[in-house]
C-alpha cells in the first residue's frame, strides 16, 4: 500500500484516531505528571481519609477523583501512575523488541542449527505460562523497576523472533537480495539497507500490541505486590490497595482500573488500525501477550 | 479395507506420538533446568534456608548438607534425580514435602480453569458463529467490541468489578470464600473474558474462511438444513483453529489463575506460587513450576490428538 494511503487509513479509522487521542493524553501524564496533578500523589492527609468522589476535604480542596485511605489524592495518582506504566511498557517492549529482532534475524539468515535452537527455544518460551515465569524471576531478583522491565523484556522476546525470523526467510529470497549479494555487500549491510525496512512493518505491529501486554503484566504484577515498590505510584499497586476495601470504598479501585482499561483499549485500537494499513498478513495473529 | 487403514494409520500414529513425547521431554527439562539457574545464578540458596539470624557455623552446615558447596552441574544432576522422584524437597514454611502441597492444590485451580472455559466457550461460539454469519450488521459491531473490550480488560479489575456488582450491591454471592458452585461462578468469569474474548473472535475468522466454501453449497444443494450446513460442515472445518485456540486457552487459565486466585483468595496453585514468591520459599516455587509445566505438556499432547481425530491431514503429515 503507497504510503500516503496507509497514512490516511490509520488516521481515517476512528478506533484508531480515539485511540491516538487517549494514548497522547496518557504521554502527556507520563512526561509531565508534576504540570498535571494537582497535589503531591505521596502526601497523605490523615484527616482527608476516604473523601468521595466531587467532595472537598476538610481542607477544602476538591478530590475530583476521591482520596484513599491515607488521604492521598486518587487523582494525582492515577496521572503519575502513567509514567511507571509509560516508562515500563515502552522500555519492555524495547528490550524484547532488541531481542527478539536479533534472535529472529539470525535465526532467518543463517538457518541451520542456530535457526533450529532459538526457534526450539521461543517454543519453550511459548509452553511456559508467562505469569508464573514473571512472578517466579521477581520472586528470585526481587521487585524493582528494573527487574521488572527485564522480566517483562527478557518474557516476550520470542514473539518477535518469530515474526521477524518469519519475514526474513520471506524477503531473503527476494532477487534484489539477491543482487545486493551479488554485488558483494556484506551480511550486516544487508541486513540494515534491505531486511530490516521490509520487517519493520510486522514489527511496529507487534510492537504496538507489545506495550499494551507489557503494561497489563507490569500492573498485574504490582497488584499482587511483586512490581514497583509501593513508594512509587502504580495503577496496579492502587487497584492492589483499593481491593481492601471494595466492599466499603469502590472509588479506590474504580479510577485505576478505568486508566489501565482505557490505555490498553486505546493501545489495541492502534494496534488494529496499524496492523490494518501496514501488514494485512499480519491480520489473522495474535495481539497483546497477558494473562 | 478399514484393517488396512489401520496397518497404515498406526505406525505414523505412533512415529508421530513419540515425536511429541521427544519434544515434551526436551521441554520440561529445559524448564526444570531455567528454574534451576534462576534460582542458583541469583546467589547462595543457602541464606534462604537459614535465615538472618543463624550462625557463620550453620551456615556452613546447612550449604554442605545440602549440597549447595558442590559445582552447580552436579547440583543440578541431583535436583533432577530427585524431581523424576517426584521430591522437589521441603517446603521452608510450610516444612513438609513441596509435591503433595501442591498437589492438594491442584484440583481446585483445574477446576477453577475448566468452569472459566465451559464458560468461555459457551458464550465464544454462538458470538463467533452469530458475528460470521451476519457479518458487519449490528450483532457483529455488538459482539467484537464486547471481545475487544473483553480482550483489554485488567482480569484484577474485572474481578474487583463483579465483585462490586455481584457481592456488595446485589448480594448473590459471597464476597470471598464461600463453597459451591455460587463461590466458583465470579473467579471463572474473571479468568474465562478474556479466552471468551479471543475464542469468539478466532471463531468468527475461522467460520469467515469456510462460509463460502464449495462443499457447503453441495451440502446445501442436497436439501440439508441451514443449521446443520453451519453446525455439521462448516463448524466442523473451521474446528482446527478453534480447538488450537481453546487448548492454548486452557493452558493459559491454568497458568494465569495465578491473579485471579489472589483476587478472590481462591485456594488453588496461583495462590500458592504467589505466597512462595512472597516467602522465598523456593522448593515450593519450583514443585509449583513443574506441576504446572508438566500439566500443560500432557495438555498439548491431548490437543494433538484431538487434531488427529479432527483433522485426517495431520496424521498422514
Amino acid at each position: 500500500m503507497p504510503s500516503g494511503r496507509r497514512t490516511r487509513a490509520l488516521i481515517g479509522s476512528p478506533g484508531a484516531g480515539l485511540g491516538l487521542a487517549a494514548v497522547a493524553l496518557v504521554t502527556l501524564c507520563a512526561l509531565l505528571p508534576g504540570r498535571l496533578a494537582p497535589t503531591d500523589p505521596n502526601e497523605q492527609r490523615l484527616l482527608a481519609r476516604f473523601t468521595p468522589p466531587t467532595a472537598r476535604t476538610p481542607d477544602g480542596d476538591l478530590a475530583l477523583l476521591g482520596t484513599d485511605q491515607l488521604g492521598r489524592d486518587i487523582l494525582s495518582r492515577v496521572i503519575h501512575g502513567a509514567r511507571t506504566s509509560v516508562l515500563i511498557g515502552m522500555s519492555a517492549v524495547l528490550l524484547a523488541g532488541s531481542v527478539g529482532t536479533s534472535l529472529g534475524l539470525t535465526a532467518g539468515i543463517r538457518g541451520g542449527v542456530a535457526d533450529h535452537l532459538i526457534m526450539r527455544l521461543a517454543d519453550m518460551q511459548f509452553a511456559f505460562p508467562f505469569i508464573l515465569l514473571a512472578i517466579t524471576i521477581i520472586g528470585v531478583l526481587g521487585p524493582s523497576v528494573r527487574n521488572i522491565i527485564l522480566v517483562v523484556g527478557l518474557s516476550s522476546w520470542a514473539t518477535y523472533a518469530r515474526v521477524v525470523r518469519a519475514e526474513t526467510l520471506a524477503v531473503r529470497e527476494r532477487a534484489y537480495v539477491d543482487a545486493a549479494r551479488s554485488l558483494g555487500l556484506s551480511v550486516p549491510r544487508i541486513v540494515w539497507r534491505h531486511i530490516l525496512p521490509n520487517v519493520s512493518a510486522s514489527l511496529i505491529v507487534v510492537a504496538t500490541f507489545g506495550v499494551a501486554g507489557a503494561i497489563l503484566t507490569e500492573a498485574g504484577l504490582s497488584f499482587l505486590g511483586l512490581g514497583v515498590p509501593l513508594s512509587i505510584p502504580s495503577w496496579g499497586g492502587m487497584l492492589a490497595e483499593g481491593r481492601q476495601f471494595v466492599d466499603t470504598r469502590y472509588w479506590l479501585a474504580l479510577s485505576p482500573g478505568a486508566a489501565l482499561f482505557a490505555t490498553v483499549m486505546a493501545i489495541n485500537l492502534i494496534g488494529d488500525a496499524l496492523r490494518d494499513a501496514l501488514d494485512p498478513y499480519l491480520q489473522t495473529r495474535g495481539t497483546v501477550d497477558r494473562f | 479395507m478399514e484393517r488396512d487403514r489401520l496397518v497404515l494409520y498406526v505406525p505414523l500414529v505412533i512415529a508421530y506420538l513419540s515425536r511429541r513425547l521427544a519434544w515434551a521431554l526436551v521441554l520440561l527439562f529445559g524448564i526444570t533446568l531455567a528454574v534451576f539457574l534462576v534460582v542458583h545464578l541469583s546467589g547462595d540458596p543457602t541464606a534462604l534456608y537459614v535465615g538472618p539470624e543463624g550462625t557463620r557455623q550453620d551456615y556452613e552446615m546447612v550449604r554442605t548438607a545440602l549440597g549447595f558447596d558442590r559445582p552447580l552441574p552436579e547440583q543440578y544432576g541431583r535436583f533432577l534425580l530427585r524431581a523424576v522422584q517426584g521430591d522437589f524437597g521441603r517446603s521452608l514454611r510450610h516444612q513438609q514435602p513441596t509435591l503433595p502441597l501442591v498437589l492438594t492444590r491442584f484440583p481446585a485451580t483445574l477446576k477453577l480453569a475448566v468452569v472459566a472455559m465451559a464458560l468461555a466457550v459457551a458464550l465464544a461460539l454462538p458470538l463467533g458463529i452469530l458475528s460470521a454469519l451476519r457479518r458487519n450488521s449490528v450483532l457483529d459491531t455488538f459482539a467484537m467490541t464486547l471481545a475487544l473490550s473483553g480482550q483489554c480488560m485488567p482480569t484484577f479489575w474485572l474481578g474487583i468489578l463483579l465483585i462490586l456488582v455481584f457481592a456488595v450491591q446485589l448480594r448473590w454471592v459471597p464476597v470471598y470464600g464461600g463453597e459451591g458452585l455460587a463461590a466458583l461462578v465470579l473467579p471463572a468469569l474473571t479468568l474465562g473474558v478474556w479466552a471468551m474474548a479471543r475464542t469468539a473472535r478466532i471463531t468468527r475468522s475461522s467460520m469467515l474462511e469456510v462460509l463460502h466454501q464449495d462443499f457447503l453449497r453441495t451440502a446445501r444443494a442436497k436439501g440439508i438444513s441451514e443449521w446443520g450446513v453451519i453446525l455439521r460442515h462448516a463448524l466442523r472445518n473451521g474446528a482446527i483453529p478453534i480447538v488450537t485456540a481453546i487448548g492454548l486457552e486452557l493452558g493459559n487459565l491454568l497458568g494465569g489463575a495465578v491473579i485471579t486466585e489472589a483476587v478472590f483468595a481462591y485456594p488453588g496453585v496461583g495462590r500458592l506460587a504467589v505466597e512462595a514468591v512472597v516467602n522465598k520459599d523456593v522448593p515450593l516455587l519450583q514443585a509449583v513450576v513443574f506441576t504446572v509445566a508438566a500439566s500443560l505438556i500432557l495438555l498439548n499432547a491431548a490437543i494433538d490428538l484431538l487434531y488427529m481425530a479432527l483433522d485426517p491431514r495431520v496424521r498422514l503429515a
